[in-house]
């Protein structure tokens, strides 16, 4: 076991994966020369040459379309974007092109690529800099998307993604790139489609992904401390497939829940958790699901402004005392 | 390097050659013309794009292709799966949305695929095939192979960034591609003139430094040549090539348009007619005393006969089975 910045653990699945099967490229903005506007590929056009690790000039459409025609001819494409601000500019292919052609061929064409960068909201970057974008994508039959929260499961789920035949969107976090952690060392793959409990508790279940798990974590944090409330974490490192059995247990347990999130309230990934809750555990409820989102409003500059735009761990332990009427 | 200009035909294609691309442009003309009926009887449904008027195009270009290149292409496709080798009776099939069909009735007349002849589609948003030529490209070059990747698609498509992000990284990679763009005059109703800088859609290749040719899209064999020599030039060479085929469709732009419309008069298209690239050819076969009007005769009815064929397939076909709903979404 190694201790890790998420970022390394990224670098370490992309050089794994490339070393372990010679299909695989790298494709983006500043992935080569640069080593990565954010370092993830560091080293690995000194180690795997031009042919494998690809700069591209600024133009995502295109670059996205290489990389869906590349896995169309038998690669395995991962496609960096610098962020998924700018991954919108390729929707036309992650949606009409990846997330379709097997089903549209009669099953004849699959696109096994990764699509994958920076998302979610860093520090003062503005509206247009600033959004998460995992509602949008794991909207759409024929992707998959994962978020990972930690080092470990960045390296186990890009592993995953990278060998998986099926178009995958792997959301980073844009502020987790520094946090370290212990990741195993080899041969370490995270399944898609598992959520995990990063915290176990009994009184409250809060479900959660990628950096608002630190935010859940410290709320569990503050609710044991001062309330006495035993707060169950649960990452969903899927967010398509999404693991409904893990949920449902652990608020079959724990008989209420909180869903967090960096994306928008309106049609976000809570509102489908909710309804896996409201359907299959709804008598197993002591109080409504309730949710935390970032307000509903273009992210602001100020810095006051954007705290209070961004989910916070106030608003998850006010949250979770309102499921258990301590207010 | 870019050389936008167009180039006398070579007319290299034997007689034999020439007599299959006689043979196919009539297979396209007939099974399109059914197609039509089939669409009218309610047996076909969504949009159907016919290539009536354009077939010397995908004939033409089709015949300087190996089985081992690629081929894809947007949702005007019908005659480039039949001449890559899709059964009439398939491509039929799928646009009856049946079991049979090459897509198994999932794709419909936009998305033709067979993976096996390297078919890789029928593409519904104009342009966003292109940059998926691209990416074929890409994997053929990262192979070190020395297959081509052909690619269709519409003057409209043009206008649109895909277009012009695809063939800047096609030239700047060196990807074996071949940009035909058969420019047919009108993206829908609109005609190109007046949604276009620039209507010579050969000058885009001078902003990416490929060569370039402009061609008679009415004459099989100037378009058989022309693609000769961007086949070897990919080929050999690795390198792209803009194709401007200048042709004409006598249909609307799909099924749910009129034949000429606003857009452009009856007498337009009677005139373009007398250029018909079937009669082109037949009539230079004739000539050339290589096919005489029986033996034209008999191939015409050979070829109806084919496509009737084709017809009773498709209809006697069984739906897809309700479990194929939701097969297919994801690969294991």
């Amino acid at each position: 076991m190694a201790t890790l910045t998420y970022r390394d653990a990224l670098n370490q699945a992309l050089r794994e994966e490339m070393q372990r099967d010679p299909d695989v490229f790298l494709i983006g903005e500043e992935v080569g020369v640069y080593q990565g506007a954010y370092k993830v590929s560091r080293g690995l056009l000194e180690e795997f040459g031009p042919t494998r690790v690809v700069d591209t000039p600024i133009a995502e459409l295109g670059f996205a379309g290489i990389g869906v025609g590349a896995a169309m001819a038998g690669l395995r494409p991962v496609v960096e974007f610098m962020t998924w601000n700018f991954a919108v500019l390729a929707l036309d292919q992650i949606v009409n092109s990846a997330a379709k052609m097997l089903y549209e061929s009669g099953g004849q064409i699959p696109v096994p690529i990764v699509f994958r960068g920076p998302n979610g909201a860093a520090l003062q970057l503005a509206a247009q800099h600033s959004q998460a974008w995992e509602s949008w994508l794991a909207h759409i039959p024929g992707l998959k998307v994962v978020a990972p929260a930690t080092p470990a499961d960045a390296k186990g789920l890009l592993k995953s993604a990278i060998r998986d035949n099926n178009p995958v969107i792997v959301l980073e976090g844009e502020m987790l790139y520094n946090v370290k952690g212990n990741v195993p060392e080899g041969e370490h793959v995270v399944p898609l489609g598992r959520a995990d409990v990063k915290r176990p508790g009994r009184d409250v279940t809060i479900v959660c992904h990628s950096k608002t798990v630190s935010v859940a974590l410290k709320a569990a944090e503050q609710l044991a401390e001062h309330e006495g409330v035993s707060a169950e974490v649960l990452d969903l490192r899927s967010l398509r497939p999404l693991d409904e059995a893990a949920i449902l247990e652990s608020v079959g347990r724990t008989n209420r829940a909180v869903v967090v999130e960096e994306g928008w309230p309106h049609c976000g990934i809570g509102a489908q958790v909710v309804d896996v809750i409201q359907r299959d555990a709804f008598d197993q409820l002591d109080a409504p699901v309730l949710r935390v989102t970032q307000a509903d409003v273009p992210m602001p500059y100020n810095k006051q402004l954007e705290r209070l735009a961004k989910p916070s761990v106030e608003r998850v332990v006010a949250a979770a005392r309102r499921t258990l009427y301590l207010d | 390097m870019a050389t936008a200009t167009a180039q006398p035909a070579n007319k290299t294609a034997s007689s034999d050659v020439e007599r299959r691309m006689l043979r196919q442009m009539l297979l396209i003309r007939h099974f399109e013309e059914k197609a039509a009926e089939a669409y009218a009887l309610g047996k076909i449904g969504g949009f159907c794009h016919l290539y009536i008027g354009q077939e010397a195009v995908a004939v033409g270009s089709l015949a300087a292709l190996r089985d081992d290149d690629y081929v894809i292409s947007s949702y005007r496709e019908h005659g480039q799966a039949l001449v890559r080798g899709v059964s009439p009776n398939a491509v039929m099939a799928e646009l009856f949305g049946k079991a049979t069909g090459c897509s198994k009735g999932k794709g419909g007349s936009m998305h033709l695929f067979d993976a096996e002849k390297r078919f890789m589609g029928g593409h519904g948003i104009v342009g966003g095939h292109i940059p998926l030529a691209a990416g074929i490209g890409f994997a053929i070059r990262y192979r070190g192979g020395d297959q081509v990747c052909l690619c269709y698609f519409g003057e409209a498509a043009v206008n649109i960034g895909a277009f012009h992000e695809a063939l800047n990284m096609a030239s700047v990679y060196k990807l074996p591609v071949i940009f035909c763009c058969e420019n047919n005059r009108y993206g829908m109703g609109t005609a190109f003139e007046r949604v276009a800088a620039v209507t010579d859609v050969v000058e885009h290749a001078c902003s990416y430094d490929m060569a370039a040719e402009l061609v008679d899209g009415m004459d099989a064999l100037a378009v058989y040549d022309a693609t000769r020599r961007a086949v070897e030039r990919a080929r050999k060479r690795g390198h792209p090539t803009l194709l401007e085929v200048r042709t004409y469709r006598y249909m609307g732009h799909s099924m749910s348009d009129p034949l000429h419309g606003v857009y452009r008069t009856k007498e337009e298209v009677e005139e373009q007619r007398k250029r018909d690239p079937i009669s082109q050819l037949a009539m230079k076969l004739k000539e050339e005393g290589t096919l005489d009007q029986p033996g034209l005769d008999a191939l015409d009815a050979e070829i109806r006969a084919e496509v009737e064929e084709a017809v009773r397939f498709a209809d006697a076909s069984p739906d897809p089975d309700p479990a194929e709903l939701t097969t297919h979404v994801l690969a294991d």
